[in-house]
């Protein structure tokens, strides 16, 4: 294929990405060579973390030079209570990190090759602005579609709805916990959220569906099951693989792949046959239990036996576990769900399986979140659109929010429906190479854009792509939107600069602003700088930015509902019936089983295994993999494969090996066998986010492989259009295949 | 007076924020530890066990690397905490080849460093940062000579074991099992 965008490496340009060897980063001034401990007073200044989504709130140290050294939780607050994990203990590597972007670069064609040039910031936001003019002059705002995550993407995201487009989708849904929103929904009338309110601290029984919980490494929920753990809570987790959850549990239920909403169906029968349900519950709040009687009567243990490999006598002792905790107990939903596209109906069984044993709304169960308002600040309203994500995703007719997937598609004339062709991208702190499967799909999608954006505080692979890159600069160096978090009460919590951006980094607010000026869309930034905004609303709400300043976090009473149902309270459910459905009637009425079924789905071919991939507790995803601190604790990531496998296959400990997909797809990078007995012998399992591409991440380039890019075969859920990547296989190759015609492009291989 | 850590190793993920909470609070170098985690799996699929460990230096009341030290930069302080003095270290090295827990490091500046089991903060009150960040807080630090202390409780109460207990150095960290 000929690429019309070949992918740059930012280091081509000379831009110094000088390699800092271990040890080579010291933090100056906080250590005295004859001192046995470090001795300083620091100020600090409120933040709350950018490292993942949970958001915790707490503080940055900086030194008496400016040098921030370290970052502490605020005990104040509810996602961490004075503890950071530590990806945002180890958040001061992304300050300082020497591989970040520093400057403005635009793309630049010298004949036939194509290279970064810096540029000052009013030539790339001018060039940004006349092309925003231009292609809405030509196709019309909607055809600028903006792909984006975390708080950059907020800023980002008024910069569009003013601009007038609603294109806008980001992987946190269609590729994560898109599935379970519209499952409890359905079933609850109310999302899951984030962070998910669990109340595990309080739980009997905690039930985990492949949800690695001490390597995601959600702070306040790691911290819960560890309180669980100390109140002698059961836990139960089903996983093909060991994982830390899983050894920490008092059943570990090492299910054949696939095949979770089998054994999910079989604990609903149990529950049902033996009458182990909560029937004041179900009968005071539930719908359409008879009919899910009726739909589940064959579904035995005996008969999941067969799909599961799970014992009967395991999948009814497991299910008398639960119901005697019940209500305090938790089947939980899970975050990252894609898995099989039948994953909304996955997502409708586990929350069935709560509804049951009246866990909803009830101690130990899930307790009823309330977050604090946060006004918007005024600005005239966002311009109607002619289209949007939701016209994109209109045949996911459940889906909640943009699908990433389809605005890649509607990038591609071919694939564009009914005239509503996206022309151009901004990509804001998310890295799609990564962050989305089907590497070839986003290839041909930026292939026929006429120009894309991208904003980040690093050199990811998806800024090899872009026309221009604008470097954003680190959490630790600007202000951001209010965290205002929903929780057993409200809470709010600032991010202030702890130390000026380094290098020509600027806030995203800023280029929001500056773009949005440029574009005579003043009304709608209508400020001289953030404090203004965060001030106004936080007088609005009975604090001041100079409170928050000094406090970092505010927690306030609640006002609604009380945390917990009392017994026997009327309760209307946001559904069609006013009622938990175990029956959907929307899903019916939409078309689609109302009931969760059961389906088989694809098996690996002989040799083949099935991709399995999760998280590190000290990475998230490809933003950290570089960051000095973290990569420290993990430099690359490995193939976890059982000993049996590996003895079939003549695969020794440490080996690097090549991996192939069932489309013959060739990892670009080697990864490391770590043969261990934590993993079933039909499946491999790596940590996401390794593999990276972009030679100016000096640290982590070409350490590991890239889950996302041997995952080519995605199942969409047709509910709401997640893209189902569990379903794909990978062969191992112990010679290096890239010696052939197969070989990767040459401009991602040479330096 | 003497200073304990114990630690719950059914509640540790292995997450290794001790590690880089310890290298931050001490401006341990990155590259370099004071801390580390270990796992050790046991069993065959699907009888799995594994087991996460924070370790560190044991401050050992019968300290190999104090007895070894030619200069007197290592030694022991109230409490039963064992520190190296930066300016009086040589950087020989023996007392790293002595410990059967390898807990120590040579600084790129020369010296020997290793846990001190955050003296500066135990001294103002504080927990050891690794103690403090731990988000599953499966980490305890206090003093087992009161018997009230909560380390001492949970010594009293539950299994636990030390590490390298064959070589006799009498450590100060100790593992809930």
């Amino acid at each position: 294929m000929i690429t019309r965008r070949k992918f740059i490496k930012i280091s081509a340009l000379g831009m110094g990405a000088a390699t800092m060897g271990a040890g080579a980063i010291q933090l100056l001034g906080a250590h005295s060579k004859s001192s046995n401990y470090a001795i300083q007073d620091f100020t600090r200044y409120p933040t709350y973390c950018e490292v993942c989504f949970w958001k915790c709130a707490g503080w940055t140290y900086v030194d008496k030079e400016g040098n921030i050294v370290k970052i502490k939780g605020n005990d104040k607050d509810t996602h961490s209570n004075g503890r950071f994990c530590p990806r945002g203990t180890g958040g001061v590597g992304m300050y300082h990190d020497t591989d970040r972007l520093q400057v403005p670069l635009i793309r630049v064609k010298d004949g036939d090759n194509e290279t970064f040039k810096e540029a000052t910031w009013d030539e790339a936001l001018e060039l940004i602005a006349s092309k925003m003019k231009s292609i809405k002059a030509k196709y019309g705002p909607e055809a600028f579609g903006l792909l984006k995550h975390g708080a950059p993407g907020k800023h980002m995201e008024h910069l569009f709805k003013s601009y007038g487009s609603d294109t806008i989708g980001e992987p946190a849904y269609a590729q994560c916990r898109g599935p379970r929103e519209t499952a409890f929904s359905m079933t609850f009338g109310s999302w899951v959220g984030s962070p998910e309110p669990t109340d595990i601290r309080d739980t009997k029984c905690l039930v985990l569906i492949g949800s690695h919980i001490g390597e995601n490494m959600h702070n306040g929920q790691v911290q819960e099951m560890s309180d669980a753990i100390d109140n002698g809570a059961t836990i139960i987790t089903v996983d093909p693989r060991l994982s830390t959850a899983a050894s920490k549990s008092k059943y570990w239920l090492a299910i054949k792949p696939a095949t979770d909403l089998a054994l999910l169906l079989a604990w609903i029968h149990v529950i049902i046959e033996e009458e182990l349900y909560d029937k004041k519950y179900v009968e005071q709040y539930g719908y359409g239990f008879d009919e899910l009687k009726n739909h589940v009567r064959d579904m035995t243990p005996e008969w999941a036996y067969g799909i599961t490999t799970i014992k009967p006598s395991v999948i009814r002792e497991t299910a008398r576990e639960m119901a005697h905790a019940a209500p305090a107990v938790i089947v939980h939903p899970g975050r990252h769900v894609v898995w099989y596209g039948d994953d909304t109906q996955r997502g409708r069984a586990v929350a069935i399986l709560n509804g049951l044993l009246g866990s909803w709304g009830r101690r130990g169960g899930f307790y009823f979140p309330e977050g604090k308002s946060i006004p918007k600040y005024p600005h005239p309203p966002y311009p109607d659109t002619k289209w949007s994500w939701e016209t994109l995703g209109e045949q996911y007719p459940l889906a909640e929010m943009g699908i990433t997937t389809e605005i890649i598609r509607a990038s591609i004339p071919s694939e564009a429906k009914d005239g509503h062709l996206v022309k151009a991208w901004m990509v804001a702190g998310t890295n799609l190479i990564k962050s989305i499967p089907n590497k070839r799909l986003i290839e041909d999608a930026i292939n026929s854009i006429d120009f894309m954006v991208v904003v980040d505080t690093m050199p990811s692979d998806i800024a090899g792509y872009a026309d221009v890159v604008l470097p954003e600069c680190t959490y630790l160096e600007r202000y951001d939107g209010i965290r205002s978090a929903s929780h057993r009460h409200p809470s709010i919590a600032l991010r202030m600069p702890a130390a000026k951006p380094k290098y020509e980094t600027k806030p995203a607010w800023w280029i929001a602003k500056q773009i949005g000026e440029r574009l005579g869309l003043q009304a709608y930034f209508n400020y001289k700088n953030y404090e203004e905004v965060l001030d106004w609303q936080l007088k609005k709400i009975g604090s001041s930015l100079e409170e928050m300043q000094k406090i970092g976090v505010k927690n306030f009473d609640r006002e609604e509902n009380p945390l917990y149902l009392s017994e026997g309270e009327p309760y209307e459910f946001n559904t069609n019936t006013g009622k938990i459905e175990f029956y959907s009637t929307e899903l019916e009425n939409k078309g689609f089983d109302p009931l969760p079924k059961y389906t088989p789905h694809p098996e690996p071919p002989a040799g083949f295994y099935r991709l399995n991939y999760g998280r590190a507790p000290m990475h998230t995803f490809s933003r950290t993999v570089n960051n000095p601190n973290l990569n420290d604790l993990m430099d690359e990531n490995s193939l976890w494969v059982n000993p049996k496998s590996a003895k079939v296959m003549g695969i020794k400990n440490g080996q690097y090996v090549w991996l192939k997909n069932q489309d013959d797809i060739l990892s670009t990078f080697p990864i490391k066998v770590r043969i261990t007995e934590r993993i079933r012998w039909d499946s491999v399992y790596m940590v996401h986010g390794f593999g990276q591409t972009n030679k100016s991440m000096s640290r982590t380039y070409g350490k590991g492989a890239a889950d996302t890019e041997m995952i080519t075969h995605i199942m969409t859920d047709p509910i709401m259009g997640g893209t189902g990547m569990r379903g794909n296989f990978v062969m191992l190759l112990t010679e290096n295949p890239h010696t052939n015609k197969n070989a990767p492009q040459k401009e991602e291989q040479e330096s | 007076m003497r200073y304990a850590m114990v630690i719950d190793t059914l509640k540790c993920v292995g997450c290794s924020d001790c590690v880089v909470a310890c290298q931050t609070e001490n401006n341990v170098p990155v590259g370099y530890c004071r801390d580390w985690v270990t796992e050790s799996v046991g069993g065959t699929y699907p009888s799995v066990e594994i087991e996460l460990r924070s370790e560190r230096c044991n401050h050992c009341s019968n300290a190999p690397c104090v007895r070894c030290c030619p200069t007197g930069a290592s030694h022991i302080v109230e409490g039963g905490i064992v520190l190296v003095t930066h300016d009086e270290c040589i950087g020989c090295g023996a007392c790293i080849e002595s410990c059967p827990y390898d807990a120590r490091y040579t600084h790129p500046d020369g010296y020997v460093d290793k846990c001190t089991f955050c003296m500066h903060r135990v001294e103002k009150g504080q927990k050891p940062a690794c103690v403090a960040v731990c988000p599953t807080k499966c980490m305890y630090f206090g003093d087992l000579d009161d018997a009230n202390s909560e380390v001492s409780q949970l010594l009293k109460k539950r299994e636990h074991k030390v590490l390298a207990p064959e070589a006799g150095t009498q450590p100060n960290v100790f593992y809930l099992i």
